[in-house]
């Protein structure tokens, strides 16, 4: 008992001398507003945990409590970082392979590398210090790991921090970048996804642009950038008679359908031949036109069988049946609708057609289903109708038999003897 | 005349209760008959002779209302993944040359632990357990 | 007439051996009171027969049910989508249950409003009561077997105000669940409640019920005694074989017609398989013959007096049930004359509470 008293009275002495030797937050903490705003951010900071200090970035001796003696340029210190120097400060450490291994060996340590091949890199190596540097994006003095979901950069609020300086008009004005880009991605259905589903790993900014090396993928770059994740598109795009012409045009493959951050949903009301996207280059009575409508007729063909099955097994599960088989297998024809969209992007009407075919057949199956289910409710009503009849038949022979015996037994009883028995009673 | 009138409300007694008696014993006995599929598929799935899947090749099988990828990786050894594509509700093969787990939509691929390789799934797929009993492969819902 | 001759011979041949006569000689002179309100003596014979009926298919539904929690709800889906008429063995259970809540329900207040429980028929009525908590008990229990959503928070529910009791209301609640939440002990106790301990207290109280209404036969209703002391004239008499039995197994045909209607228009929902996880769905409410209880405890204020609001309800049910179930003794006054209008407006006052509680839950 004792023992263990003495240490943890050893243990707050040790730890008071060591906060003492950090002369910077024992001034800063006492000072106002933007002067201790450091010290308290800094406790949650991914650096701070691993016992860096405020000298290991601003230089200086914390070990003395005279403010002129520990901030003394003397002793290092460089007081406020400029703009232009913080990559290269951050990547004393981040670049250092050896160094990096003793927090996190599986931290890259490429960034700074990366970061000079960006837009941003190069226009700050250029002087210009509007541009986006490491603080700008994980902050400063309460850096977090980027799984941390209060990080900036962490996925779900990444899309925010990269619109804080891309949503300014008059910043984005001078480099010609449409500040829309944040409105428009978040009526994509990667915001969705990201945002309704939480699904993690749907794109935001840096899946596309990258993270440290940002910049917009070439036209040439953009089916292999979108291919990352929709690899049967790219695929079927390379091999499709699109690939080649709109290389030619100088067009950007995905993007000429899709757009580039207001990815929407597709419906088949993008291969309509009056108003979708087609008809941008395509005239309905040509070639290109009528495969379209082949294409979007078949899509809209397939969904609309999928709805009517689904319409009538959920009016036979409302009606107290069992459907669940059919609904499961429902779910595939679902999945030949998701694999027909796909082949959209062959634009060959025969390549939609197979899966098409695959789920109009398990539609069918489905739909069948449901309406025995629907025909089973019927002979169920029959069943019950003859049961009911044959009940009702031994209800009215019971009736007129006690009626027959009463009278019977009434006319052989002296008459006023009992009153009034042919009452109907509980009849 | 009346024993005449007798006669026939008798017979429609006799009748009625025959038919209507009837009526109740006939689903009374369907009912008892064991039907086709002879228990609820409930936490385990009987899939089939162990013999039947050669290495390497898959087979799906229905888990109640999902449906299940079963595996044989190796002579002894069986794994089970939820046949459901974690991204869009599609179901998954099996990719023999890759040794993996493909989703033909959107050609997403997960390793022969569920977890994913490539491609648009958010998250791996649930583990089934698989169990040899005699000769019947076994699998069971990971509680 | 060669086929009454070996009928009679059956007979006498079963005569010796079971000896029937006594059987036969009792029920050819057992007689029922004739007068205008005979129709509700028939209200008893269709429960019992509804009880026969909840035996019959709760006995089917054994053949493939299973009380387990993971178990539970598949094998009712089971019951209902692959055993062929399962669909209707479950909804003739379901419906029949709520039919003999209903008629036991009308056979007491018909008790009540035509002073049946008055001397000598005391115990018959605290014995009736009884069976009308066993009932509810069936009801209560019965309903969490399908492991459904709803069941299963109408079961938290049920048992969370339990546990509000004062003083045995924890051990109570831990009784019922067996354990400290809902879970699958919590199933496999409502099965064993519900297919062995209940029946088996039921049936025989049952006998008990019918024993005493034999033993004193079946009461007239005090304004036909009175008008027949008046006239000096007996009342009356109905035999009850044939007479009383045939219009008896008309009404029991007439029931199983309209549970076969209900049970073939109206299949019983199965719901979805409860998630003791997830939250309770909205407008979460009790099987209707425990509305007006439920939507009591729910108007009263969290606090009265000082004392928890869900206490002083459950303490104001103990003292009405109480009341209730004490009808007979104080509906007798001192001089052994019948305070016929108190008990009357007691039962009014009992029904239009009930009515308008039960619509108000149903409807709010």
């Amino acid at each position: 008992m004792k023992t263990i008293m003495v240490a943890s009275w050893l243990a707050m002495l040790m730890s008071i001398c060591l906060a003492a030797k950090d002369s910077c937050v024992t001034c800063h903490q006492g000072l106002e507003g933007v002067q201790s705003d450091p010290v308290r951010k800094f406790t949650n900071d991914i650096h701070h945990r691993h016992g860096f200090s405020c000298a290991d970035c601003h230089g200086g001796d914390p070990q003395r409590d005279d403010a002129d003696a520990a901030m003394s340029p003397a002793r290092g210190f460089r007081g406020k970082i400029p703009r232009t120097a913080v990559p290269q400060l951050c990547a004393r450490c981040h670049s250092d392979a050896s160094l990096m291994h003793k927090y996190n060996p599986r931290q890259r340590v490429d960034q700074l590398a990366q970061y000079l091949t960006s837009n941003h890199g190069k226009r700050l190596a250029a002087g210009d210090t509007a541009v986006a540097n490491c603080v700008d994006c994980h902050g400063v003095h309460d850096i977090r790991t980027t799984k941390d979901p209060l990080s900036p950069v962490h996925p779900l609020r990444l899309p925010e921090t990269c619109a804080r300086c891309h949503s300014d008009t008059a910043r984005m004005e001078k480099y010609k970048i449409s500040p829309t880009v944040l409105a428009d991605y978040q009526t994509s259905v990667h915001w969705r996804a990201l945002a309704d589903r939480g699904d993690l790993s749907a794109p935001s900014c840096a899946s596309c642009h990258g993270n440290h090396g940002a910049a917009p993928p070439h036209v040439g770059e953009v089916a292999a950038v979108c291919g990352t994740c929709h690899v049967m598109m790219e695929d079927l795009y390379r091999g499709s008679p699109h690939k080649p012409i709109f290389d030619g045009m100088g067009v950007a493959g995905c993007v000429a359908c899709h757009e580039n951050h207001a990815v929407i949903h597709p419906t088949p009301e993008l291969l309509n031949s009056e108003s979708g996207i087609c008809a941008n280059c395509h005239d309905a009575e040509s070639a290109g036109g009528q495969t379209a409508a082949g294409m979007a007729e078949l899509i809209g063909e397939l969904s609309s069988q999928i709805d009517r099955s689904k319409a009538i097994l959920d009016r036979a599960r409302r009606s107290g049946m069992e459907v669940s088989p059919a609904l499961l297998r429902q779910t595939e024809a679902q999945e030949q609708l998701v694999k027909a969209r796909v082949a959209v992007h062959a634009f060959r009407v025969d390549a939609v057609g197979a899966p098409v075919q695959e789920g109009l057949a398990i539609t069918r199956e489905t739909y069948t289903a449901g309406l025995s289910a629907l025909e089973e409710l019927d002979r169920r009503r029959t069943g019950l109708l003859f049961s009911l009849a044959a009940i009702s038949l031994t209800i009215l022979g019971l009736w007129l038999w006690i009626r027959n015996f009463e009278r019977n037994e009434r006319s052989l009883n002296a008459p006023g003897a009992s009153s009034g028995s042919g009452d109907s009673l509980g009849g | 005349m009346v024993a005449n009138r007798r006669g026939w409300i008798g017979w429609l007694v006799g009748g009625g209760a025959a038919a209507s008696l009837a009526s109740f014993a006939y689903p009374v006995l369907r009912f008892v008959i064991p039907p086709k599929v002879s228990e609820a598929p409930v936490n385990e799935v009987t899939a089939g002779k162990a013999t039947d899947l050669l290495v390497n090749s898959a087979r799906m099988i229905r888990f109640g209302s999902r449906p299940v990828l079963l595996i044989r990786i190796s002579d002894s050894e069986y794994r089970a993944f939820d046949g459901m594509c974690t991204h869009l509700n599609c179901t998954v093969q099996y990719h023999q040359e890759g040794r993996q787990i493909w989703c033909a939509c959107h050609n997403g691929f997960y390793d022969l632990n569920g977890k994913v390789v490539s491609g648009p799934p958010p998250r791996a797929l649930a583990q089934y357990e698989v169990h040899l009993r005699g000769e019947d492969v076994i699998i069971t819902k990971r509680s | 007439m060669e086929v009454s001759a070996r009928v009679s011979a059956v007979k006498q041949w079963l005569d010796e051996r079971l000896g029937l006569e006594p059987v036969r000689e009792f029920l050819a002179h057992k007689t029922v009171p004739k007068h205008s309100s005979t129709i509700w003596y028939y209200f008893g014979g269709i429960t019992l027969f509804l009880f026969g009926v909840q035996v019959a298919t709760g006995m089917l539904l054994l053949l493939y049910y299973r009380p387990t929690s993971t178990e539970a709800y598949e094998s009712v889906q089971f019951i209902v989508a692959e055993v062929q008429f399962g669909w209707l063995i479950r909804s003739i259970h379901s419906w029949s249950a709520n039919l003999m809540m209903l008629t036991a329900f009308i056979h007491m207040f018909s008790v009540v409003f035509l002073h049946a429980y008055r001397r000598p028929r005391e115990v018959t009525w605290l014995s009736g009561i009884a069976l009308l908590g066993l009932t509810m008990a069936f009801g209560f229990s019965g309903y969490l077997l399908p492991w459904n959503t709803t069941s299963f928070f109408a079961t938290r529910i049920g048992t969370d105000v339990a546990a509000s009791m004062p003083f045995i209301g924890e051990a109570l609640a831990r009784f019922l669940r067996g354990g400290d939440d809902i879970g699958g002990a919590t199933l496999t106790r409502f099965f064993g409640f519900h297919v062995a301990i209940l029946p088996g207290i039921t049936t025989a109280l049952i006998l008990v019920h019918l024993a005493l209404v034999q033993r004193h036969g079946i009461s007239t209703p005090l304004r036909v005694e009175r008008q027949h002391r008046g006239a000096g004239a007996q009342v009356a008499q109905l035999p009850f074989v044939p007479n009383f039995l045939v219009r008896e197994l008309m009404a029991w045909y007439g029931t199983l017609g309209v549970l076969g209607c209900l049970a073939a228009l109206f299949p019983w929902e199965l719901g979805d398989k409860a998630d003791p996880f997830a939250p309770a769905p909205a407008g979460i409410r009790p099987e209707w013959y425990f509305l007006a209880p439920f939507y009591t405890l729910k108007l009263i204020p969290s606090h009265v007096w000082g004392i928890e609001g869900q206490v002083l309800g459950l303490l104001g049910f103990g003292l009405l049930a109480a009341w209730w179930v004490t009808l007979p003794f104080w509906a007798a006054a001192r001089d052994g004359a019948l305070r016929v209008r108190l008990v009357t407006g007691a039962g009014v006052a009992l029904i239009a509470y009930l009515a308008t509680f039960s619509f108000l839950g149903y409807t709010r």
